[in-house]
């Protein structure tokens, strides 16, 4: 593929996909699943954007952080969730509402 | 300038990674009931980094890093609030976590991130300056791993922030492939030189401000902030309402200074260039965030919950100041940043102490302080009248400022709707004074304040109290703190 438009589609829909992902998955491992896949959406973006608009390896260089920014966001969120988990037995962000809106 | 130059110009950085690493080894040697002394440690580190930074002042300004980061006097001035802030909220904590070394680690390397933020000159610093931030801020909420609250507030702070730095970055991702330049400088002269696609740039706009109006709690962004603040311990709670949205502030003025509109005479006709309103989005935004912090807030029994809102109203006051995008309007962020530190870690440090001895965080809980404990419910009140903006106290100056910049840039309907918000805003914070101080209970048991308590009480009033009248020093600190390297 030796254009630009393919990735940006697909890096469109997946961004769509984690968002959706986002607002409707009730596990809170889900919600962290499309947070994940909107990460890799960015990734996507920056990596084509590198490969067509700059010609440089800037782009490829942000993708590269943003893997290891995810890992780390993942191994947080996953230790809070087992603590949840813990205490209430159960990863449901509706169930967990101790506090009023 | 390349790498090895640059150390010179990042003495305060280096320096306080190097303490990091310190305390963690300290740790590890201390017993359990001398952890207190990682604590008072950290506080020395910080103490000794605002030295360093204040040496920074005297620096010419410059790129550092081939361009990652920028050392102008903004960024010694937001290093100098955050490591001020993180001072107070590391003496805040002292008497409450005196056998949990981890927590004074968390705080440093937030400050840390908080420096880098303020001197952020690319795209990838942004990213990963905002989330040390972040990753610390969602372990600090949850800190106190047994009490569900704190749990609960830390799982929807982490997803929510999640999911606003995932949005964030695929914005930058968009200006990075609009501009083909990570580099900020070097975006806005590609945006100059070949003006972008309207829609596109300004779908690109509202991503990235998504992700820095979570940070410095925007309407439309701000659905985590009252249950973070109300979940989170509350030393945390007054940490978060300071340093990491002073450096968001930083992130947003550096991003609309050197990316959106140019500091100099060339901001109009660059906006124009653009053909995207956006001062107008701006200002619509800033009116959202003010009157829905202070409306909302005057429903609040929780009274950590009423300064959640109330700090999404102040983050109201400063982003109304931003729309003028003016250096006036800059400097009056800058000027209300430090008033708004000390008065709103003032309040804080009264619900701090007196909640933890009344044990409970209810507006109700404080009905006749003011017999109980007159001077805790006196400083109190100086703090929230200061909150609300009335003279003679800092708070007035500060909002005082925000609304001349507002006015000179021609803003009135704005200003006016401003002053509005004020008003309803006297009412929450009035109704707290007339709980302490109007009504009475039966049994009148004093609430003795200690002497610890009574300095760092009295550290925090006195400056509320001496930049009401004389205002004069703090506002050339602003001045000479607004010589943006572009």
């Amino acid at each position: 593929m030796n254009s630009l438009l393919p990735y940006l589609i697909t890096a469109g829909i997946v961004f769509t996909l984690g968002i959706f992902t986002i607002i409707y998955k009730k596990n809170a491992v889900g919600v962290l699943m499309g947070v994940e896949l909107v990460l890799n959406s960015v990734n996507l973006n920056f990596i084509a954007f590198a490969r067509f608009v700059d010609y440089q390896l800037n782009g490829q260089l942000i993708s590269i952080f943003i893997i290891i920014l995810a890992a780390a966001e993942a191994a947080i969120a996953l230790a809070i969730i087992l603590n949840i988990y813990r205490l209430k037995t159960t990863v449901d962000v509706t169930q967990v509402s101790e506090m009023k809106n | 300038m390349d790498n090895l130059s640059s150390l010179s110009y990042f003495v305060p950085e280096l320096f306080l990674s190097a303490a990091i690493l310190v305390v963690i080894v300290l740790d590890l040697l201390l017993k359990k009931e001398q952890k207190i002394w990682t604590g008072i440690v950290s506080a020395a580190v910080l103490v000794i980094s605002v030295f360093l930074i204040f040496q920074q002042y005297t620096m010419p300004a410059s790129e550092i890093f081939r361009g990652m980061l920028v050392l102008d006097s903004m960024a010694a001035f937001i290093k100098l609030i955050a490591a001020v802030s993180s001072l107070i909220i590391i003496l805040f904590s002292l008497p409450y976590f005196d056998d949990k070394s981890e927590y004074y680690v968390l705080i440093l390397i937030t400050t840390l991130g908080m420096f880098l933020m303020g001197a952020v000159n690319d795209i990838l610093m942004i990213i990963i300056a905002m989330e040390l931030v972040g990753l610390m801020s969602y372990v600090l909420t949850g800190f106190t791993k047994r009490n569900i609250k704190s749990n609960e507030a830390s799982l929807k702070y982490i997803l929510y922030a999640a999911t606003s730095t995932g949005v964030m970055a695929f914005g930058f991702s968009y200006l990075y492939g609009l501009t083909g330049e990570t580099n900020l400088i070097k975006i806005q002269q590609a945006l100059m030189t070949n003006p972008p696609h309207q829609v596109a740039y300004f779908i690109t706009l509202i991503l990235i401000l998504a992700g820095i109006g979570y940070k410095v709690a925007m309407v439309p962004f701000h659905f985590w902030l009252p249950d973070v603040y109300e979940g989170a311990p509350t030393t945390i709670t007054a940490f978060f309402s300071i340093g990491p949205k002073a450096a968001g502030m930083a992130v947003l003025i550096r991003f609309f200074t050197t990316v959106v509109a140019h500091g100099s005479s060339q901001a109009a006709a660059f906006l124009q260039n653009l053909q995207v309103n956006t001062p107008q989005l701006l200002a619509v935004l800033a009116v959202l965030t003010m009157t829905f912090g202070n409306v909302v807030a005057l429903r609040q029994t929780n009274i950590k919950r009423l300064m959640a809102y109330s700090s999404i109203a102040h983050a109201g006051y400063m982003l109304m100041a931003m729309v003028v995008f003016s250096p006036q309007g800059y400097k009056a962020v800058l000027f209300y940043l430090v008033v708004y530190m000390f008065m709103n870690f003032g309040a804080f440090w009264v619900i701090i102490t007196i909640s933890q001895k009344l044990g409970s965080e209810e507006i109700d809980a404080f009905r006749g302080l003011g017999y109980r404990s007159p001077y805790a419910a006196v400083a109190m009140a100086v703090f929230l009248f200061s909150l609300t903006g009335l003279p003679p106290l800092a708070g007035f100056i500060g909002k005082f400022y925000l609304f001349a910049a507002v006015v000179q840039g021609g803003w009135y309907v704005l200003a006016v709707l401003g002053v509005l918000n004020s008003v309803i805003s006297l009412y929450y914070y009035a109704y707290i004074v007339k709980q302490m101080f109007l009504r009475t209970v039966e049994e009148q048991t004093p609430v003795p304040i200690n002497l610890y308590e009574g300095v760092v009480l009295t550290m925090l009033l006195v400056p509320t109290l001496l930049f009401g009248v004389y205002w004069s020093p703090l506002l050339r600190i602003t001045e000479i703190s607004f010589n943006l390297l572009y």
